[in-house]
């Protein structure tokens, strides 16, 4: 099975780990991972005010490339299955948009690409319980706390990636790699986004809650969906650990390294060491490495 | 503080103009509280979400202009999935931000922005950045 | 050539003051087959009345237009009179020259007014000359009612019906009678004990001798017409013989099986065979079979053995029956919305998250902790509470836009009875508006805010979550403009009230209306609150909105009015407004059986002198047909027609134009 994929900007760059542990994955579990031939920018952030058609116009381009090379499209990144979803929606179900759009970017797309998030593909395509078969190195006694942010949820009507207010697409992949999913208050809360760029206050304060909220609940691992919220919780850990209230940082990773960790592969290739918060010493105490 | 209300307000231009642009209608608003309350932000925001909205009813859409709220809105949709009439504080924020910006004028500039961030921050939040505070 | 008579209304300034009603009747006058017109003030008044018999009497009128208000005022009025000037009812028509010309029109100078209402009484005069004199149908009426629903609105009118000499089958779903007021606690606003004041009337209801009980029962199926239903009902087998037991009980106390109990709403467990509470009616036992591993298995029979009477006999099985009756009544009350709805909140996942009924269960003393305040999760006495109001309510986007009325008062009466029995505790209500517009209900909330403590907060929860142990609840007070957050023991949902399940199914037997959430429609939502389009049919208590028990009484006992009205008589009249087949041209394509929306089309044969059946025609049941007419635009040979609306009447107007 392959399935097209949209990488993404970050997974290009600093979140390389991220794009190399899902592809390596992929192939353990029966797929693999096609980049398309041609992409850019989704834009980060899909466009609140509907007047404002231009900012669909990257999305659009991303979207039209995709339907050259199949009828889904697969990414990792929250931010841009986000973009890339509701934009889809726009140009399916509004005609008039669609004209516009098309007319920008010189292209006649309708809207027909079914975008799954590599969560989906699992659940969906692949299946929980073949991943679980696959599992060469279970997380055996890891309590994991599965972080979901916004984007890969919000808004739920148009998204419907799981139950809204209630998914449990992520903790059941934890479960099927043998880890032990908690449940937290914040899980679906968010981490402050791009105030990382001008307020650094607000985006301490709302990791620390998200991360104070799963240590609280037990977690010794925090797994996320987005190289956004991976970089503020990494980047506010030491700040909540500093600022007292006794919590205590644990590492903070991408989750489809903790899926090719969990499928047993060679644990230097999985990129950990791009991550600033250091997962070996919770993997040895395991007894998984 | 003290509001004198007259027809010009409550029938205001600007916001109407903003209901354009942002395709909600102020009016829907029954002011239940819902989004200030989900609202991670609105713990510093100068005029919590609830309270833009009533604002915004009356027309006075300079009080909102004034306040920090358009720009600590992280747009992770918690007011507009949990309204139970169905409007996104998050469009209407959004909204005046776009009105702002496309004066041209920015809630950051560029050179503020520290150079370790570029250089270690994903590209998305830069661009997202860019796109929300760059004017 | 007809005699004809025009009367030309003024109603006062309403009609006169845009059109010229003397040259209505002027012109009216000249028309052949006129004999006599004229214009007055008001001619409903009772001169006005007068006027019109002695006109016809003089005049030796056969046929008379009344041009003046929307026909469904006063045609009863104009028929009457003409009936008692010796005339048949039916050679009376009314012209609508009021809300259909006068009122939209601006200016009586213009004399647009006065042109449209010369058109349409010319009209109607011509479509008069074709009218055939009608006859009111006599219907026989069977004097028993079915009251379908067994709460307080279904127990109200089958008393009052048999304390009117009337007999009643009052059918119950459930094994007993009671419905969601057996579950209540107190009730507001005078905080009398719900079993208190209901049971007296369930048992009431039990000895009366016109009234049996069905319980355990459901209707399959209704045919028929006012005055003459047929209703097939289901009786569920109990498994257990209800003329012969005792309920002594033993067998409940045998059973070696629990499973939640439905009544207590997963509060507390019951037996495999139960009575839904203590004080059921009837209080005999029924074995839930599903859950039962004699009927499945072939394994216990525990009950069976301990039974004295031997009443218990595990082959039992559903009965159907039928009963004429010739009025039923609809009270098959409300659910509450499912709380699962509402991921944020909890329910489902935080067990110390209630709803509403279940904190009437936990104050009620026959409910699983003694009338005690205890929570779920682990039997403590909650210090903190907070209440949620609205929930699924005045919320389009996931619940129901409408308000339910009943929760801002038994939300109330929550914290009342919380601070009664957890002294020290503290009650915090999140609301969005008070509703307590009602007697002595407003003084009933202030009471619980200024004499019992109970902090109410104006906003919305926006989320529930566990901390520490602890239940935090995050929403707003949007009075002081600040985001709470508040640390709670247990949290209670008052969640919308919403139609039955199945409300739809039991509508479309019945054939009566029902709005986008299921509700019951009632014919007029003024004048005619308990009635419904369908004649013979009535209704009654929360099967058509959100209501307290007070007005589920009032209406209990309208309907029972209703019915007993229409049964002081022997025979009721109908209006002869109902469709007719011309057999030779019918060719039996059976397009207006499946239009009729009352289902009054019946299929009939025609036989030869041998009795062999040689072809099928179309039959409209008069007792049923409600005149609407789809039929007649629905067949294709023209081979209907209604009364009083015949093709010939409706195009001679036509051509009259
Ligand atoms: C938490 C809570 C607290 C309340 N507290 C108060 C209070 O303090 N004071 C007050 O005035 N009101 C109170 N109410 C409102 C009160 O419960 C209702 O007004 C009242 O019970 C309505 O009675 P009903 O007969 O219309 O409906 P129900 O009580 O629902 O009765 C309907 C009956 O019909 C039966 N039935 C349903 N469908 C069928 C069918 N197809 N065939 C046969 N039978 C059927 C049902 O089993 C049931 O027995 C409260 C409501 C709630 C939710
Ligand atoms: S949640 Fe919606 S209705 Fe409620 S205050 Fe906010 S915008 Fe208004
Ligand atoms: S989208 Fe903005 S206003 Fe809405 S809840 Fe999130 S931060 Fe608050
Ligand atoms: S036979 Fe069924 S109802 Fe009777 S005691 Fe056994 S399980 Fe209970
Ligand atoms: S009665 Fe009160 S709590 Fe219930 S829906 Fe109406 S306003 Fe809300």
């Amino acid at each position: 099975m392959k399935i097209p994929y949209y990488p993404g900007c970050t997974l290009n760059t600093v979140a390389k780990q991220f794009d190399t542990s899902a592809r390596e994955s992929a192939s353990s579990v029966g797929f693999e991972m096609k980049e398309l031939a041609q992409w850019n920018c989704c834009g980060a952030t899909f466009p609140l005010t509907p007047d404002n058609v231009i900012g669909l116009t990257a999305p659009a381009k991303v979207l039209s490339n995709a339907s050259k090379e199949g009828d889904t499209l697969t990414t990792l990144c929250a931010v841009c299955y986000n973009v890339l979803k509701r934009t889809n929606k726009v140009i399916r179900d509004n005609r008039e948009k669609r004209n516009v759009i098309n007319g920008f970017i010189e292209e006649e797309y309708d809207g027909s690409v079914n975008i799954l998030h590599y969560l989906e593909v699992l659940r969906d395509k692949v299946g929980f319980d073949k991943v679980k078969a696959s599992v060469k190195r279970p997380l055996k006694g890891i309590k994991a706390a599965t972080y979901y942010g916004c984007m890969l949820l919000r808004p739920f009507e148009d998204i419907g990636i799981d139950k809204a207010e209630r998914p449990t697409i992520f903790e059941d992949l934890l479960a099927a790699l043998g880890a032990e999913p908690v449940e937290f208050a914040n899980k679906i809360e968010c981490c402050g986004a791009h105030l990382a760029m001008n307020n650094e206050e607000v985006v301490t304060t709302l990791s620390g809650k998200v991360m104070t909220s799963a240590v609280g609940a037990g977690a010794e691992l925090i797994v996320t969906t987005c190289p956004l919220c991976q970089f503020n919780l990494e980047k506010s850990q030491p700040k909540v650990a500093e600022a007292g209230s006794g919590y205590s940082p644990v590492p903070v990773i991408y989750f489809t390294q903790a899926l090719g960790l969990a499928l047993g592969q060679d644990i230097a290739t999985l990129g950990f060491e791009k991550n600033s918060s250091d997962i070996m010493p919770l993997l040895k105490k395991k007894g998984i490495a | 503080m003290k509001i004198r209300l007259g027809n010009e307000d409550i029938q205001s231009a600007s916001v109407r103009r903003l209901e354009r642009i942002t395709g909600e209608d102020v009016k829907r608003c029954y002011q239940c509280g819902n989004c200030s309350g989900g609202c991670p932000v609105s713990y510093a925001m100068e005029i919590p979400p609830t309270k833009v909205m009533r604002f915004l009813q009356l027309g006075n859409i300079e009080e909102v202009q004034n306040a920090n709220s358009m720009w600590l809105c992280v747009g992770c949709l918690q007011c507009y999935s949990r309204c139970p009439q169905g409007v996104s504080v998050a469009a209407i924020l959004e909204g005046m931000r776009q009105e702002t910006l496309r004066k041209g004028e920015s809630r950051t500039e560029v050179k503020e922005v520290p150079f370790p961030f570029l250089k270690k921050a994903p590209q998305q939040a830069i661009v997202c950045g860019f796109r929300k505070f760059v004017g | 050539m007809p005699r004809i008579g025009v009367f030309v209304c003024q109603c006062g300034n309403n009609i006169a003051a845009t059109v010229d009603t003397k040259k209505v009747a002027e012109e009216m006058g000249k028309l052949p087959g006129v004999v006599y017109t004229c214009d007055y003030k008001f001619m409903c008044s009772s001169p006005g009345q007068e006027m019109l018999k002695q006109a016809i009497k003089e005049n030796k009128l056969d046929g008379l237009i009344v041009s003046a208000c929307s026909p469904h005022m006063h045609e009863k009025t104009f028929r009457k009179a003409a009936e008692a000037a010796g005339l048949n009812p039916y050679q009376c028509e009314i012209t609508n020259i009021r809300e259909q010309c006068s009122w939209v029109h601006h200016d009586k100078t213009k004399a647009a007014g006065t042109v449209k209402s010369i058109d349409l009484t010319r009209m109607t005069i011509q479509r008069l000359k074709k009218n055939q004199p009608l006859n009111k149908i006599k219907i026989p009426v069977k004097k028993k009612a079915v009251v379908i629903g067994g709460g307080i609105a279904g127990i109200q009118a089958a008393l009052d019906i048999a304390e009117g000499g009337r007999e009643v089958i009052l059918v119950e779903k459930e094994p007993s009678i009671g419905g969601n007021m057996a579950r209540l606690s107190e009730t507001f606003p005078t905080m009398d004990c719900s079993q208190c004041i209901l049971t007296p009337k369930m048992v009431e209801a039990e000895l009366n001798e016109r009234i049996t009980l069905y319980t355990y029962s459901e209707v399959e199926k209704v045919d028929g017409y006012i005055g003459n239903f047929t209703v097939t009902v289901r009786r569920k087998a109990k498994y257990v013989d209800e003329e012969r037991c005792t309920g002594c009980g033993e067998c409940i106390e045998k059973c070696p099986f629990k499973v939640e109990s439905a009544f207590e709403l997963g509060l507390s467990k019951r037996k495999v065979i139960y009575t839904p509470f203590p004080q059921s009616v009837p209080n005999v036992p029924v074995i839930d079979a599903p859950n039962c591993t004699k009927i499945q298995k072939d394994k216990c029979g525990a009950c069976a053995i301990v039974c004295g009477p031997k009443c218990i006999d595990f082959k039992m099985e559903d009965k159907l029956e039928t009963v004429e009756a010739g009025a039923i009544v609809v009270a098959t009350g409300y659910q509450n919305m499912p709380n699962e709805r509402f991921g944020e909140y909890g329910y489902g996942r935080i067990k110390d998250v209630i709803s509403g009924m279940q904190f009437e269960r936990l104050a009620s003393s026959s409910g699983p902790t003694g009338g005690e305040i205890r929570r779920p999760s682990d039997g403590k006495v909650p210090q903190s509470v907070v209440f949620i109001q609205c929930v699924g309510s005045r919320d389009e986007k996931k619940g129901v836009s409408y308000c339910s009325k009943i929760c801002c008062m038994y939300t109330a009466k929550h914290t009342k009875l919380y601070s009664h029995k957890v002294h020290g505790g503290q009650s915090y209500v999140f609301y969005m508006d008070i509703r307590s517009g009602g007697k002595r209900y407003e003084e009933f909330v202030r009471g619980a805010i200024e004499h019992d403590g109970a902090m109410y907060l104006r906003g919305r929860v926006s989320r529930v979550y566990e901390k520490d142990g602890k239940i935090m609840v995050q929403g707003a007070d949007t009075l002081s403009g600040s985001q709470v957050e508040i640390e709670a023991d247990m949290v209670v949902l008052a969640t919308a009230v919403v139609s039955r399940d199945g409300a739809d199914t039991l509508a479309q037997r019945l054939g009566i209306g029902y709005d986008k959430y299921k509700f019951y429609n009632e014919y007029h939502p003024k004048l005619k609150p308990v009635e419904t389009v369908t004649a013979g049919i009535y209704l009654a208590g929360t099967c058509m909105g959100p209501m307290d028990i007070p007005e589920s009484v009032a209406q209990g006992s309208a309907a029972a009015s209703k019915v007993l009205a229409l049964f002081s008589a022997d025979e009721m009249a109908r209006e002869p407004i109902t469709s007719v087949v011309n057999r030779t041209t019918c060719n039996a394509c059976w397009d207006c059986l499946t239009a009729c929306p009352y289902t009054a089309i019946e299929r009939e044969a025609i036989k030869d002198r041998q009795g062999n059946v040689v072809r099928w025609v179309a039959k409209v049941n008069d007792g049923v047909c409600q005149g609407c007419g789809v039929c007649v635009a629905a067949c294709r040979s023209k081979s209907i027609d209604l009364k009083g609306y015949t093709d010939e009447q409706v195009f001679a107007a036509i051509n009259a134009f």
